[in-house]
């Protein structure tokens, strides 16, 4: 299981009610259930993985977050999980703001758009960056609204969320992200993971 | 055909009150088993059949010769395994295959029932049938599974007895006719009473069946159960066994031969009225309106574990229908998982071969058997 599934598990607590927003073929999910014993749920827009996701035996609605999650009532699940899609929604606002309605606690992770490598493609080359966490180029990404942890932070005081606790993944390293370290992490690490609140 | 030889009959003892408000009394209720049910007796599926199904879910039909209808989903290695599962299906009362229905003989008049058999809906279809666990002795069923008016039962079961099963599988289903399934149902209606031969519902006195009647309303629906790019695929504009058009009103096309056959092959094996009987019972179905407006609260008490399935090309009991019922249940934090099969295949998609949907299916069945 990939690191970052690892780092989202140790900040759940265990006998909760999870969402998983972009759920995939199910291996966070899987591991939720079997390890802590959440009560574990998800999401996934691909037909394709949802029936990966029942082949395991897992809880998965085939949908759309930007359309499917005003379904659920306020406060349903403790927690929910969006790995690595904020990105790809036409309207991440809403999207974050439905997280914290239907969740009382959410966890996002974020591909680093700060990355040192992404800017020096970037400014090296002068046409979008195109990388090993994204893959794509500008016209076939569904990486619509890419930020940058520092856009991420910002973006909390913007519309109003707390963030509980965020987390930089740099090389396999996982560390904690402060106000004096911002422009660092946001320089070096590879992916942002925040557990936020209303 | 040998009736009573074939066909497995329960006769029920309990009174049944129906919607309309009569009551009915030992009534025979016909059923076919298949699989073995296991020593703890939580093995066992009861599906539901669809407005024209019967009991005989899958392998030969012995009534008709023809393969049971849900033969590719039911069976030894099948979705429905079984070898694993012990599955029940029971002709639907107002039926025509063993089941209490208008064809029955009326002890009073020595007539059949016709028209005075009484108005069932699927609530009254559900409550015969849960006589059947009584009957084999199984407090809870590992499963209610049915596509079609047998994912109504699957709802309207779910929510009469919500602790009888473990999961519930409501497949290419609604909670609430809507207005267009409830005009072609009118229609089929109105075909077979405008036959002359129906003779007000008393045909049998008569020997005769409106046949022409019954076949118009099975071509018409035989429409909404496939999809407009399924048919041009099949059919297109080809010509019937000939080189060019005749002129004429004969069958021209395949499409029109071929519904000629569907409406002639079912006149054969399904009752009219029956067929009136149980269309109104589907139009009749809005579980929602049970619970005052809220769907939700038809599935409050359940812990059930729901798989709802739709098909995109299914336009009798589209996507949406189906999601409803999804949406209804995550209001309430019911266990519900949601799937919608690509298939070009229509509403009767899950009837046919569609490797998607059976493995999904197969495999939400046997994982919740495990857990």
């Amino acid at each position: 299981m990939k690191l970052e599934f690892k780092i989202i598990a140790d900040l759940l607590e265990e006998n909760t009610r999870v969402l998983d927003v972009g759920c995939d073929d199910g291996t966070l999910m899987e591991f939720l259930k079997k390890n802590k014993n959440i009560d574990i749920r998800g999401i996934e827009i691909s037909k394709k993985k949802v029936q990966v996701c029942i082949s395991k035996g897992l809880t998965v609605l085939e949908g759309n977050a930007e359309f499917d999650l005003k379904q659920f009532p306020e406060n349903s699940f403790d927690y929910v999980v969006l790995g690595q899609t904020l990105q790809a929604f036409v309207n991440p606002e809403i999207v974050i703001k439905e997280l914290l309605r239907v969740g009382k606690k959410a966890i996002v992770t974020i591909p680093n758009f700060g990355h040192w490598k992404v800017r020096l493609n970037l400014l090296t080359k002068g046409t979008m960056p195109v990388t090993k966490t994204l893959p794509n180029d500008w016209y076939n990404t569904p990486n619509i609204h890419m930020c940058t942890i520092k856009d991420f932070v910002k973006f909390s005081k913007t519309i109003n969320f707390k963030i509980y606790k965020s987390l930089a993944l740099m090389n396999k390293n996982v560390s904690n992200i402060n106000n004096s370290n911002l422009s660092f992490k946001n320089l070096f690490a590879e992916l942002g993971i925040f557990l936020i609140e209303k | 055909m040998n009736v009573k030889e074939n066909i497995k009959t329960l006769i029920v003892n309990k009174p049944l009150k129906l919607d309309c408000g009569q009551t009915i009394n030992e009534f025979p209720l016909a059923y076919e088993t298949y699989g073995s049910l296991n020593k703890d007796k939580n093995n066992a599926i009861l599906v539901f059949h669809a407005l024209t199904g019967d009991q005989f879910v899958t392998g030969k039909n012995p009534i008709t010769n023809k393969d049971g209808w849900w033969s590719y989903a039911v069976g030894p290695n099948k979705s429905i395994d079984t070898n694993k599962y012990f599955v029940i299906c029971a002709n639907v009362i107002g039926g025509c295959m063993g089941s209490f229905g208008p064809s029955h003989k009326n002890p009073k008049t020595n007539k059949t029932y016709g028209t005075d058999f009484p108005i069932i809906t699927i609530n009254d279809i559900v409550n015969a049938q849960v006589n059947l666990l009584d009957h084999f002795g199984i407090r809870k069923l590992f499963s209610v599974v049915g596509g079609s008016m047998g994912g109504m039962q699957v709802l309207q079961f779910v929510s009469n007895f919500p602790d009888k099963t473990k999961t519930a599988v409501p497949i290419a289903c609604t909670a609430s006719h809507s207005a267009q399934n409830i005009a072609f149902n009118e229609l089929g209606r109105q075909a077979i009473t405008a036959d002359h031969n129906w003779s007000k519902g008393e045909y049998s006195s008569n020997n005769t069946i409106p046949d022409k009647g019954l076949a118009v309303a099975r071509m018409a629906a035989h429409i909404t159960y496939l999809s407009k790019k399924g048919l041009q695929e099949k059919f297109g504009r080809k010509l019937q066994e000939r080189d060019d058009l005749k002129f004429g009103f004969d069958a021209d096309f395949q499409i029109e031969s071929y519904l000629r056959y569907q409406g002639s092959v079912f006149v054969d094996r399904f009752d009219a009225n029956s067929y009136l009987y149980i269309t109104r019972a589907m139009d009749y179905f809005d579980l929602a309106k049970q619970f005052k407006g809220n769907l939700s609260n038809a599935f409050i008490k359940t812990n059930a574990k729901f798989f709802v399935i739709s098909f995109t090309s299914d336009w009798l009991y589209p996507t949406q229908e189906n999601k409803d019922i999804v949406i209804a249940l995550n209001a309430i934090g019911a266990d519900v998982g949601f799937v919608e099969i690509e298939s070009d295949k229509g509403h009767d998609s899950f009837l046919l071969d569609v490797p998607d949907f059976l493995s999904a299916l197969k495999n939400f069945l046997d994982q919740s058997y495990k857990e």
